[in-house]
């Protein structure tokens, strides 16, 4: 009876299909308030004074500001420095000053409206640039909130023994998630003194324990449930942490439940985004396409806080030298303060913004070269044996060769390169047309000891009626977590899938399994229940159960195993795989214990009147080691590069004079619609990894790193155009053609 | 008084008459399967039928729907018997996060209604008002796909046995 493998339906498909799902805003909660948030109008500066409009009735209103605060007025995270309200400095704009909750949601906006806050404005300072200046100060003594570096053998020399040198800018923009759900949080006290927080979350354990010094509790006295969740994509990774002390701060002030649901202006204007990066390279390679020397320094705005930016630069840096051997290598990273709203998590983690500079920096090779980009790649890809740029040697599971093998074969890609060639020879056709490659890695798992500070549990509840249910923190967001954890413990104890339920991640009820981020709830997650499956499996083989189980066989080796008890747990803990070093000092060794690779080829065409690029045709080939579900692998697939697709092309984030989102609306921030897609041809490629459960490996991620640069390098094949600044909107289009025109 | 007939039910509201429908529906008669995902006509997440019209639930004052027949995803299947089009979408992999389905299901509804055959642009064109962001459209698409060629499918064998 295998699981593993199949594409089985979708366990909470059938709840969400008809509407009965339920998601933040659907609970019905008793005597509600609506809870919402003043925020700043200025980008820096001091809080002289709030008034209250006197004349306003203010009887059926709550307000509540960082003075309620009971405990510390800060939003827990890597640092301790963004309050949950401001209490006298402003650093950016739309920063939370105070909120208010009122039983009718428009009746607490229009109360919003009655509160005026006067300030002593600050000059700001808006960018990376001038960050950098310093001019003005705004975090240590540099406005570097991070810096990190790499460093493999001798760059100097392998520049020197270089025949060519290749050195090229790479800019990447905000990205919003833009999930379909905006951030939402509901909280409440119960009598026992509980302070309960049910939301639109990827991690509960990380609201909780944000939860214990704002508001000076046990960690027993703090309960965090996850309520269906309408995507998250990183965007509900440490966001929701502030939400939920805000919903949580009027709660208690107010006695009653609470409920704060962003609408869209708000969420794309207050929330995180994807960091902007500038991305500098210099490369030295040998006539016939060896690398020598890869010197890259990687730039990120982090916005007014911290939040995560050391670790999304830190993935970033791990992998902006692309998926490649090169003896002598130079990265350094560094994140920047600026005055603009804190940038954060968003699918990828930096490493989209790396690897877009990486793989169209080869393409800049190849033409410099005129080397076909293909044997350059071939020529420098990561295979068995390879040394990265951390001294990591690639022992296993390295699909590099494999996924490019697959999308050259699958898409013609050397006879259509060649017909487009003809097609664009005439001057007489309406559209350019361009086939363009990529290939990528992503590391797998948290970074470096990550996963050992994490110390990640989860296991599998026997009860002794027969039931068997997984207890784990991981969330079900859309990718499909749920599904395929039953999937791998059916496996693992040789039963139908059927047979397993999955606990609500809550944090009263399941050990802390980990955040669901970082393309780990497969890998990690998984590899332990499979572990505890396979515990659980001789527990019931000693209490006298055969196979082919039975139902009924279950229920009674079930009850002999739980004796007295109502139930049995199987619990395990992460730990560290022996063969594993990392030094963090030095930024040595094995940064991840195993890496996902990806291949795209990207074909389309460009209208020579308005410059819009239509995407004809996509093929891919992803290694992810095992594919649990590859009905779901391919959903995360073909959604992630609809997202990277959008990225590329379409999705502009216009900041105003105070850093903050102006398009900040679904109308004019355009995400692809059904119309924008085509039909893409995926081909899922299997090299195991020993470690993870039935050979899997990581995907969440893995697909949104590599359609930019497919799509840029394939716009260069059609134009000539080399767009190293993303979105390649059609009027950038336009003025890189006009400007070369002109040169 | 508003009076409405919701998924065949018959419903009055008393209350603002400029209250969006999409409020109505879920906080006045607990219909909580229409979702708002932007609130102002972009997203579909809203989506129900008014009097068979495919419409924004965001944009629409109740009182402009006063005598009118309203369908949500309510009226579809329920979790354990559903309906054809949700089962399509349940083996195709039509949902991922949810938040989209139910619009998206009554666009889908719409288009196989009126018709809609197994043509990947004219599925495409029908669904190009609901955003998702979750599956990148293809398994939405297929979803339709399988629909579209099991009615047809299903209304052949019909008719071979009328004859
Ligand atoms: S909520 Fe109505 S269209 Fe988006
Ligand atoms: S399934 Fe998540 S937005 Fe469509």
């Amino acid at each position: 009876m295998s699981s593993v493998g199949e594409s089985s339906r979708r366990k909470e498909g059938p709840e969400k299909l008809t509407g009965v799902a339920k998601y933040v805003d659907d609970y019905h909660l008793p005597n509600c308030l609506q809870g919402v948030t003043l925020r700043s109008s200025i980008a820096r500066g001091v809080i002289k004074e709030i008034r209250f409009d006197p004349s306003y009735d203010w009887d059926s209103v709550v307000v509540a500001t960082a003075k309620d605060i009971p405990g510390e007025n800060y939003v827990y995270l890597i640092e301790v420095d963004q309050p949950l309200l401001v209490d006298r400095e402003v650093h950016h704009a739309e920063e939370p000053i105070l909120v208010l909750g009122h039983k009718d949601r428009a009746k607490a906006y229009e109360a919003l409206s009655h509160i005026e806050v006067e300030y002593e404005p600050w000059d700001p300072v808006l960018t990376m640039e001038e960050a950098l200046v310093g001019k003005r100060i705004l975090y240590g003594d540099d406005n570097v909130f991070k810096r990190f570096e790499i460093s493999k053998g001798d760059v100097e020399q392998g520049f020197k023994d270089a025949d060519v040198i290749v050195s090229k800018e790479y800019r990447v923009p905000h990205q919003e998630q833009a999930y379909l759900e905006n951030n939402g949080m509901a909280a409440w006290e119960e009598d026992d003194g509980t302070l309960v927080l049910m939301g639109s979350i990827q991690c509960p354990f990380y609201v909780h324990k944000a939860m214990l010094p704002l508001f000076a509790r046990e960690p027993e006295k703090v309960r965090v449930i996850q309520a269906t969740t309408g995507g998250g994509f990183g965007g509900k990774e440490e966001y929701p942490n502030m939400i939920a002390g805000h919903a949580a701060l009027l709660a208690l002030k107010a006695k009653r439940p609470v409920k704060m649901i962003y609408d869209r202006h708000e969420d794309m204007r207050a929330t995180t985004k994807r960091h902007p990066a500038r991305v500098r390279h210099r490369t030295g390679v040998t006539k016939d396409g060896a690398l020598v020397a890869q010197d890259i320094d990687v730039l990120m705005d982090g916005g007014a806080y911290v939040t995560l930016s050391p670790v999304v630069l830190s993935r970033g840096i791990l992998h902006a030298s692309g998926p490649y051997e090169c003896p002598n290598v130079r990265i350094v990273g560094r994140v920047i303060a600026t005055n603009t709203p804190p940038n954060g998590a968003f699918r990828g983690f930096g490493a989209p913004q790396t690897l877009f500079a990486a793989e169209l920096q080869m393409e800049a090779i190849a033409s410099r070269l005129k080397m076909d980009p293909v044997s350059l790649r071939q020529t420098n890809l990561f295979r068995i044996g390879s040394i990265t740029a951390t001294g990591q040697t690639l022992r296993e599971s390295v699909g590099a060769e494999n996924v490019l093998d697959r999308v050259l074969s699958r898409s013609k890609f050397r006879q259509k390169k060649s017909q487009h060639a003809r097609w664009n020879g005439s001057k007489t056709k309406p559209t350019w047309r361009g086939i363009g490659l990529a290939t990528v890695f992503h590391g797998d798992g948290f970074t470096g000891s990550g996963e050992v500070f994490l110390r990640s549990r989860a296991g599998i509840e026997l009860v002794h009626d027969g039931t068997l249910r997984i207890d784990a923190a991981s969330t079900e967001i859309g990718q499909g977590t749920t599904s395929i954890l039953a999937q791998i413990v059916a496996d693992a104890l040789d039963v139908p899938y059927d047979w397993i339920d999955v606990e609500t991640p809550d944090t009263s009820k399941v050990p802390n399994s980990g955040p669901t981020v970082a393309s780990r709830t497969c890998m990690v997650v998984g590899g332990l229940l499979h572990k505890a499956a396979k515990k659980l499996k001789k527990a019931l083989v000693q209490a006298g159960a055969n196979w082919p189980l039975t139902r009924e066989a279950l229920a009674t080796s079930a009850a002999r195993a739980c004796g007295k008890k109502r139930s049995i747990d199987f619990v395990e803990q992460y730990r560290k795989p022996g063969d594993v070093t990392w030094d963090e000092e030095t930024y040595r060794g094995d940064a991840y214990g195993v890496y996902s690779y990806a291949a795209m080829v990207v074909d389309l065409e460009i209208d020579k009147t308005t410059y819009e690029v239509t995407v004809r045709d996509v093929i891919t080939a992803q290694d992810v080691g095992k594919a649990i579900n590859p009905l779901l692998v391919e959903g995360q697939i073909i959604g992630g590069t609809a997202q990277a697709l959008g990225y590329a092309l379409l999705e502009n984030t216009v900041v105003d004079d105070r850093g903050v989102m102006q398009n900040a609306q679904l109308t004019n921030y355009i995400i692809p619609t059904a119309l924008d897609m085509p039909t893409m041809d995926v081909t899922i490629v299997e090299e195991p990894y020993s470690k993870g459960p039935f050979g899997a490996k990581g995907v969440g991620e893995l697909p949104m790193d590599i359609p930019a640069p497919a799509v840029a390098a394939a716009i260069y094949d059609a134009t000539g155009l080399f767009m190293a600044e993303l979105p390649i909107l059609p009027e950038r289009l336009c003025q890189a053609l006009h400007d070369s025109a002109q040169s | 008084m508003i009076q409405l007939k919701v998924n065949g039910k018959q419903r009055s509201f008393r209350g603002r008459r400029f209250k969006r429908l999409i409020d109505v529906l879920r906080e006045d008669f607990d219909l909580t399967g229409t979702k708002e995902g932007c609130g102002e006509g972009e997203c579909g997440a809203c989506s129900v039928f008014v009097d068979g019209e495919l419409v924004n639930s965001c944009l629409i004052p109740v009182y402009q729907a006063d005598g009118a027949r309203v369908e949500t995803v309510e009226a579809l299947g329920d979790p354990d018997a559903l309906d054809p089009l949700q089962a399509s979408f349940l083996t195709e992999g039509g949902a991922q996060c949810g938040i989209c389905t139910p619009g998206m299901l009554m666009s889908a509804w719409a288009f196989v209604r009126d018709g809609g055959r197994d043509d990947l642009d004219a599925i495409r064109t029908a669904l190009a008002g609901n955003l998702c962001r979750c599956t990148g459209y293809q398994h939405i698409v297929s979803s339709v796909v399988a629909t579209v060629r099991d009615k047809t499918r299903t209304s052949a064998r019909r008719r071979t046995k009328k004859k």
